[in-house]
C-alpha cells in the first residue's frame, strides 16, 4: 500500500495541524510541498485534489480529503481511532467539544497575530500591531478558560489525550516562534499540559519539521 | 433566533428528539451569570444538557445528538462514522461550510438583516458586495460538486448538509436570493433540503423569531 500523501507546505500551520495527527496515529505518509511562488495551488492537478485551491490535501489511494480538521479525523480513525473515543457517547462529545474550541476560539485568535508576526512579514507587508494587541488580549480571556479546564483533567477532553490536544501543537508551536510566547507563562496549567505534549515523540518531529532550514 | 442554536435544533428535529428550548436573556447578561458559564465557560450560546451530560459547541452537541439517536437505531445514518470514507467526506463538507461557505456569506446576512434590526445600522454595501464575490466562487465549487452527487457528502443527506440550513435559510430572506438562480444544482439542493419536515417546521419559527425581531 502507497503511502498516504499530504499536500502544502510546512510553514503552513494547517499543513502541520495534519502532520501531528498523522505522526502520532503512526500513519504511513509522506509531505509533498506544494509551491505557491509558481501558483501550484492554482494548477489543474491540486484543484482536483482541493477544489478551493488550499493547502492542505490529503491522497489515500483513490481518496482525495481536503480541510486541515477532516484530515486529522481520518488519520485518526484509520490508525489509531483511540484519539477519537467514537465508540463512547460522552468521551467522544468531549473530545468533540475541545477540537471545536481550538477552532472557533483559540485558533480563531491566534491566526491573526501570526499572520501579522509571521507571515505578512514575509509577504513584504508590516505588522498590524493594533490587530496583534487586540487579539491577545482575546487570547487571554481564552487561556483563562483553558486553565479552568486543566486544573481540572490532564487533557483537553478528560483524562486521556485525544485529537483535541494534537490540533492545538501546531499553531501552538507557531506562537512560540513569536515574541509573544510567554503569554503562556500566566496559565501554569496550560503550561504544563503543553510541556507534556512537547514530550511526545510526534510533536517533537513536527517541531523539527518546522524550523527553518539553516 | 441564533443560528448556531437552529444548527442544534435542526439535528434534534432530524432525529425526532424529545427536547425543550430554555431561552437565555442576553439583555439580562443571563449568558454570563455564574449558571450558564457552568454550562459553556465562553459565555456563549448554545448550550445543552442531557441528564448529566453538559456540552456547548454547537458541531459537538449536534453530534452527541446524532450519534445517541443513531444507537438506538432511531435516526438516519447522518455522520456515517462506520465507514472511512464516507465518514471523511461528511467532515470535509462539514468543514467546508464552517471555513468557505459561511465566512462568505454570512456578512450578507449580518448586514441586510441583523445590523439593520437590531442595531439600527444601514446596511455597509461594500462589505455585502465583496461577500458576494468570494460567495459566487464559493458557489462555482458547490455546483461542481453537486452536479456530481445528489448531497455534499454522498447520495444520501448527511451532517454536512443540515449544517447549511440556519444561515441560508436567512441569506434566502435577504434580497441578494436570487443569486442562488445561477447555480441550478445547487439551488436544487436547497430546495430538497428545505422541503424536509425538520426544515419546514423551524424555518416557520425562525422567520417569527425574526418578525418578532423587526417589531420590537
Amino acid at each position: 500500500m502507497a503511502p498516504m500523501k499530504l499536500y502544502g507546505a510546512v510553514l503552513s500551520w494547517n499543513v502541520t495541524r495534519c502532520a501531528t495527527a498523522l505522526e502520532e496515529a503512526g500513519s504511513d505518509y509522506e509531505i509533498v510541498p506544494i509551491n505557491f511562488a509558481t501558483a501550484e495551488h492554482k494548477s489543474p492537478e491540486h484543484l482536483a485534489r482541493n477544489p478551493f485551491g488550499q493547502v492542505p490535501a490529503l491522497q489515500d489511494g483513490d481518496l482525495y480529503l481536503f480541510e486541515s480538521r477532516s484530515i486529522c479525523k481520518y488519520a485518526a480513525r484509520k490508525n489509531k481511532p483511540e484519539l477519537l473515543r467514537e465508540g463512547n457517547l460522552e468521551e467522544s462529545a468531549m473530545v468533540d467539544v475541545w477540537m471545536e474550541v481550538e477552532a472557533n476560539q483559540y485558533t480563531s485568535v491566534l491566526n491573526p497575530i501570526l499572520f501579522q508576526v509571521l507571515i505578512s512579514p514575509m509577504l513584504g507587508g508590516t505588522t498590524d500591531q493594533k490587530v496583534v494587541d487586540e487579539n491577545l488580549e482575546k487570547l487571554k480571556k481564552v487561556l483563562e478558560v483553558y486553565e479552568a479546564r486543566l486544573t481540572k483533567s490532564k487533557y483537553l477532553a478528560g483524562d486521556f489525550l485525544s485529537l483535541a490536544d494534537l490540533n492545538h501543537v501546531s499553531v501552538t508551536l507557531c506562537l512560540l516562534a513569536t515574541p509573544y510566547a510567554s503569554v503562556l507563562d500566566a496559565y501554569p496549567h496550560v503550561k504544563a499540559w503543553w510541556s507534556s505534549l512537547m514530550e511526545r515523540p510526534s510533536v517533537q518531529k513536527v517541531a523539527a519539521m518546522m524550523k527553518p532550514s539553516a | 433566533m441564533s443560528t448556531n442554536v437552529a444548527r442544534v435544533l435542526v439535528c434534534l428535529e432530524e432525529v425526532g428528539a424529545e427536547y425543550e428550548v430554555v431561552n437565555i436573556d442576553f439583555q439580562a447578561k443571563e449568558h454570563k451569570s455564574a449558571e450558564h458559564l457552568a454550562r459553556n465557560p465562553f459565555g456563549q450560546i448554545p448550550a445543552f444538557q442531557d441528564g448529566d451530560v453538559v456540552l456547548f459547541e454547537s458541531r459537538a452537541i449536534s453530534k452527541y445528538i446524532i450519534r445517541k439517536y443513531k444507537s438506538a437505531g432511531e435516526a438516519a445514518d447522518l455522520l456515517r462514522e462506520g465507514d472511512l470514507r464516507e465518514a471523511a467526506m461528511v467532515d470535509v463538507w462539514t468543514e467546508v461550510e464552517a471555513h468557505q461557505y459561511n465566512p462568505a456569506l454570512s456578512p450578507v446576512v449580518y448586514e441586510c438583516l441583523i445590523y439593520p434590526a437590531m442595531r439600527g445600522v444601514p446596511t455597509n454595501q461594500k462589505v455585502v458586495d465583496e461577500s458576494l464575490e468570494k460567495l459566487r466562487k464559493v458557489l462555482d465549487v458547490y455546483e461542481a460538486r453537486l452536479s456530481k452527487h445528489t448531497y455534499l457528502a454522498g447520495d444520501s443527506v448527511s451532517f454536512a448538509d443540515l449544517n447549511h440550513f440556519p444561515f441560508t435559510f436567512y441569506f434566502m430572506a435577504t434580497p441578494h436570493a436570487s443569486l442562488f438562480d445561477s447555480y441550478p444544482h445547487v439551488k436544487a439542493w436547497w430546495e430538497r433540503l428545505v422541503a424536509r419536515p425538520s426544515m419546514k417546521k423551524l424555518g416557520a419559527t425562525m422567520a417569527a423569531a425574526a418578525a418578532g425581531i423587526k417589531q420590537a
